[in-house]
């Protein structure tokens, strides 16, 4: 049996699957075809919490391939909270017998996942994107912030794993709704020590906004300084986007931390990055790799990011990108 | 405040990479180690914590579990500020994650038995190279102590009455937490900037002994078979023109990409 973390999308209480959940799934059924049997393995799905209409939410899940969905109710699951989570995992995966548990490579689903690996005193293999046998069951890892991939063996049982995110693309089959059950797992004081005490408004123009922006114009050295953005401020502007910058930017204390796009900033998969500047050190390739089109502005043609981009343009970002803003005026005046 | 903060070794990576010869880790040779941006903030805000908003005085010990040249990253850190520093010598190859959660508690237990207790481990949300995102939350189980991932903003005060207070962006908003102490809390970079070491500071750390111990357990192991640096894609960059000239074809790309209505 495989078990599934599922998040929901955005606000608490959605009634839908964050994108990484589903491709999570995907990983998932890939890996119950690979299992063997005329029907493979069937893989099930943990919803934790309240979910304003669970019975969408199993119509969702049974077209992206999910058997059952077990739903873990109870006030414990009011906030979130890491360890209160892993019990709910861990109570479903003895449930159903399940000898993997995938969740999705995000912040929570690493968290939860670790500590039902340190509960269950099993390893875990995080941001997986590949499984390369199943005897001894074998996947490959990002490490490195995704420049370099290691394969490693998962011995124990469950294996416990998550899977990166944006390595596997959502595909929906034509399947029934899941079946639902519910489950109120025990879940001990100590579990509910560390939660969520409060939520508060997401900070404007955060790394939020970073990444769900669908346009972001990125700047790096070559800005030059602090005041060196207006160009960029003024393009993401004009293509309704929002601007990202490289670590050396804040760390040089040129714009803040929240605008930062790689492996300690935000990790962004807008369908247009425009890297203005930057080299594309790995450390920052690491946040925007995703993206779907790179054209990206720079003085070296033989920088890491030019090389790698969809599309460029040689120059100094200080006279090309004031050239693209006017002609962008003058063509939509 | 007695504060822990654990720091590893880590390849400086710059644009490309390479492994060394038993595909177990990166070669660094050229390229030279640092502290991970996370840890470097792990240790900022154990710093202003331990200076001590109660007026009392507190400590900031740093903890590796690491090669021997891992003293190089340990002076750094007493640089800018920690009191003192522990290495625990061990092949880094020959641990997984959950070892080295291992050998962090024996070191609390042992430097708790000595000196008195800790109120706070901090580490880094994830290590640099191995990015296992797992050591903090070990580490609080083999303590039986809370932990809080990710956290960008750390604070202790009066009015908190023994607890600690996080906070971080998530998709969700900005969470809070708040947990008793003694408590495990994993930083993410952003909340603080990491000072740089003034030259007393150096001087002063070169007279801090650092403090060596042996591993306490014998190691599981990773599960890593090998490492391989995925091939570079061939470039099929488009170059659309030099200089401003280039100016209104990245206009019709951006027409025919649908971002400019």
């Amino acid at each position: 049996m495989i078990l599934t973390l599922v998040e929901a999308a955005g606000a608490a209480e959605s009634t839908h699957a964050a994108e990484t959940s589903l491709e999570t799934l995907a990983f998932a059924r890939s890996l119950g075809e690979a299992g063997g049997g005329p029907n493979g393995i069937p893989v099930r799905a943990l919803v934790i919490g309240a979910v304003a209409d669970v019975e969408g939410l199993a119509a969702e899940l049974g077209a992206h391939g999910v058997t059952e969905v077990l739903h873990a109710v109870g006030d414990a699951y009011d906030a979130y909270g890491g360890a209160c989570w892993a019990a709910a995992v861990v109570a479903a995966v003895r449930e159903t017998s399940s000898v993997v548990v995938l969740a999705p490579g995000t912040p929570r689903g690493n968290e939860v996942l670790a500590h039902v690996a340190a509960r269950l005193d099993v390893p875990m293999a995080a941001n997986a994107i590949a499984f390369e046998s199943l005897s001894p069951f074998t996947v490959t890892r990002q490490v490195v912030g995704g420049a370099v991939l290691e394969d490693m063996v998962l011995a124990s049982r469950p294996a416990v794993l998550s899977v990166a995110g944006h390595s596997w693309t959502a595909r929906s089959v034509d399947g029934p709704a899941a079946t639902r059950r519910e489950i109120a797992p025990e879940v001990s004081d100590a579990d509910l020590v560390a939660r969520v005490v409060a939520t508060g408004e997401r900070v404007a123009d955060a790394s939020g906004s970073l990444k769900s922006a669908s346009v972001v114009v990125g700047a790096g050295r070559g800005a030059g300084g602090p005041e060196g953005f207006a160009g960029v401020d003024e393009l993401a502007k004009l293509l309704d986007g929002v601007v990202g910058v490289s670590r050396a930017v804040t760390s040089l204390g040129w714009r803040p931390h929240h605008e930062q796009v790689g492996q300690t900033g935000s990790r962004i998969s807008p369908d247009l990055y425009m890297p203005c500047g930057i080299s594309g050190a790995i450390q920052h390739w690491a946040g925007c790799s995703s993206s779907k089109v790179i054209l990206a502005v720079n003085t070296d043609d033989e920088s890491p990011m030019m090389t790698r981009a969809t599309y460029a343009v040689v120059g100094d970002m200080h006279e090309v990108v004031p050239a693209i803003n006017e002609e962008i005026r003058r063509r939509h005046s | 405040m007695r504060i822990l903060v654990c720091i590893k070794r880590v390849p400086d990576v710059g644009s490309a990479v390479t492994l060394t010869d038993d595909a177990h880790a990166v070669d660094a040779r050229h390229v030279g180690y640092t502290v991970a941006a996370h840890e470097q903030c792990a240790v900022e805000i154990a710093t202003r914590l331990a200076d001590g908003a109660d007026g009392q005085s507190g400590s900031v010990t740093l903890l590796t579990v690491g090669p021997d040249e891992a003293v190089e990253q340990l002076r750094h850190l007493l640089g800018v500020g920690a009191h003192a520093a522990t290495l625990v010598q061990v092949d880094p190859k020959a641990l997984g994650p959950a070892d080295i959660a291992k050998e962090i508690a024996a070191v609390v237990a042992a430097h708790e038995a000595e000196h008195g207790a800790y109120d706070l481990v901090l580490l880094g949300n994830d290590a640099a190279d191995s990015g296992d995102f797992q050591v903090g939350v070990r580490l609080a189980y083999a303590l039986g102590w809370p932990v809080v991932n990710g956290a960008a903003h750390v604070e202790t005060s009066a009015d908190l009455a023994g607890r600690v207070r996080t906070t971080h962006e998530s998709p969700h908003g900005t969470e809070t937490y708040e947990l008793p102490l003694p408590a495990v809390v994993t930083v993410l970079e952003g909340g603080v900037e990491p000072r740089y070491p003034t030259l007393k500071g150096r001087m002063a750390a070169k007279k801090i002994a650092i403090e060596t111990r042996t591993p306490a357990h014998e190691p599981q192991g990773s599960g890593r078979l090998r490492m391989h640096v995925p091939p570079p894609a061939p470039s099929t960059v488009e170059v659309l023109g030099e200089g401003p000239e280039a100016a209104p074809a990245v206009v019709d790309l951006l027409e025919k990409l649908g971002v400019l209505r």
